[in-house]
């Protein structure tokens, strides 16, 4: 069961508490009724499946309820940072991406902002 | 190879079975193939076995990067069923029951398949109506398919609890007789060990890396940790990695890769007869003839390639389990461990033929491309054989996403997804 620190509460908590929720940074395209098939199939269908670090969302189902963002390797299942909706795709750095790979040494996401701590993000 | 016959186990009975050989060969590459399939699993090695058997072309190599059988073959639950909603599913599903009925004999090997009967249990109203529509819907389509009540589904299965006081009571059950199971450890050997007598190439711990394309777009080979492999047709059969695999020739698929969760029992003696399923408490269950029961669980919520996966996901089954067959309730589960599979938004396959010229797929089976083994394998390697699909696989093609000619099955498949 993955540990999953929630931005919006800046707790970690089991992933009982949430729900998958997708791909992340997908945008709805604006006249979706307009749009070609083609993109739609682009949007609604087609999705990266990366191995290697994933971007998703979340939603603090059993919490919150808030939709947030993480960034998570695929093959580890570490979190390397979770988000608030709405924020900038995070650039990540070569450490981090190691760290969270499969024999990295990983500290838990959001270590920075401290895993249980009430500290800034 | 050496033909298995009665005649060859009683001699070899008497040589002390040191006359048997390997059962497939394990050759150097080539630098060339007339067909190239990547993934040595059930299907990408059934999909050689009938290019060769049945489109007489025998220069192919199957590579994998790790060993064959090795991936969701040797990962699934067994089960074989073709009780499937939609027209195009039941034709595709029950193709392969057909050939899973001639499998052992086709392939000289036995792969142990056994009808011994699927039950899918109702526990509410909903799943009643829903049962009952896929037992009319299956008749409607040549597949059997019958409606049990309680009792009678006891009578199939005695270990069966259908107390009124269960949390969630049995209320009746559509049964499959010609459903079973098969030991797919046998099914990946066997594939392999005919296909290789064919002449065809199986070529273990050689991951490709690379897909190349010549300036028309075209395929023209791929590129291995063993070096470069030139070939005209490329089928990509790489189950829960085929969105990576697909990405070197520059296609982005429809597809999500997800843990899929099973486990086994310590082994007892012959208890459990048939196959049971059950969509709304999410379990399914059989014996293997070696004694163990075999539990499938479900997928975890989070796409991964980590082949493995929460234990809450398989407590959650055995909860299920236990309150529908108490008897098990102290038993002890040896081993458990996850596979990664493929879903498309439909939850149905994709079989086809691909934008790019002499590059062809066939993933997305999800939870339950094991049953599909014989008959994907066949459909697929008339695909590449004659560059066109056939009449069971066309309405499995990679575009459906975008004509929105959809095979839903996401509703009516056997378990929650």
């Amino acid at each position: 069961m993955l540990l999953i620190h929630c931005p919006y509460c800046e707790e970690a908590r089991p992933e009982l508490e949430f729900r998958h929720a997708g791909e992340a940074h997908i945008a709805r395209p604006a006249g979706i009724a307009e749009i070609s098939d083609e993109a739609f199939e682009a949007y609604f269908f087609i999705r990266d499946n990366t191995k290697g670090i994933v971007f998703e969302r979340w939603r603090h189902i059993h919490g919150c309820g808030r939709f947030f963002n993480a960034a998570r390797h695929s093959v580890s299942d570490r979190f390397v940072v979770t988000y608030r909706a709405g924020e900038p795709k995070p650039e990540l750095s070569g450490e981090q991406v190691a760290a969270a790979a499969p024999g990295g040494k990983a500290t838990p996401a959001n270590a920075a902002a401290g895993v249980n701590g009430k500290a800034a993000r | 190879m050496r033909r298995f016959s009665g005649f060859a186990l009683a001699r070899e009975a008497m040589r002390e079975h040191k006359g048997w050989g390997r059962q497939w060969e394990s050759p150097e590459p080539r630098s060339q193939y007339d067909v190239v399939i990547v993934g040595a699993g059930g299907h990408g090695l059934a999909t050689a076995y009938y290019l060769a058997a049945e489109h007489g072309i025998t220069n192919v190599a199957v590579l994998d990067k790790g060993w064959l059988g090795g991936g969701n073959t040797g990962r699934n639950t067994t089960i074989i069923r073709s009780n499937y909603l939609y027209d195009e599913s039941a034709a595709i599903y029950d193709h392969a029951v057909r050939l899973w009925e001639g499998l052992s004999q086709a392939l000289n090997y036995n792969v142990m398949f056994s009808q011994r009967g699927v039950m899918m249990l109702a526990h509410n109203v909903h799943d009643v109506q829903v049962l009952k529509r896929h037992v009319h819907a299956n008749r409607l389509n040549g597949v059997d398919n019958e409606w049990l009540d309680p009792a009678a589904a006891r009578a199939f299965c005695p270990p069966l609890n259908i107390s009124k006081a269960a949390r969630y009571p049995v209320v009746g059950a559509a049964l499959q007789r010609r459903g079973g199971v098969a030991r797919h450890d046998a099914v990946a050997w066997g594939y392999a060990r005919a296909a290789s007598a064919r002449g065809v190439h199986i070529i273990q711990n050689c991951e490709v890396t690379g897909i190349h394309r010549g300036p028309d777009g075209a395929v023209t080979g791929v590129e291995t940790t063993r070096g470069a492999i030139r070939a005209r047709k490329v089928g990509v059969v790489a189950a829960g990695h085929s969105s990576v695999v697909m990405a070197m020739a520059g296609l982005r698929m429809p597809l999500e890769s997800f843990p899929l969760q099973a486990l086994v029992s310590e082994p007892v003696k012959p208890c459990f007869p048939c196959v049971v399923m059950s969509n709304t408490v999410h379990a399914y269950i059989s014996q293997s003839d070696k004694g163990e029961l075999v539990i499938g669980a479900g997928t975890d919520q989070y796409t991964s390639y980590s082949q493995t996966g929460g234990l809450h996901i398989i407590s959650h089954t055995l909860d299920a389990i236990c309150e529908m067959f108490p008897m098990f309730t102290r038993m002890k589960m040896l081993r458990s461990w996850g596979g990664i599979v493929d879903v498309t938004p439909d939850r149905s396959p994709i079989l086809a033929k691909t934008p790019v010229k002499g590059l062809y797929v066939n993933c997305g089976w999800g939870t339950g491309g094991f049953k599909a083994t014989p008959g994907s394998g066949h459909v697929f390697a008339h695909t590449i054989a004659r560059d066109d699909p056939h009449p069971i696989n066309a309405p499995f093609t990679l575009e459906r996403f975008r004509t929105g000619r959809l095979i839903d099955e996401a509703a009516a498949a056997a378990v929650a997804h």
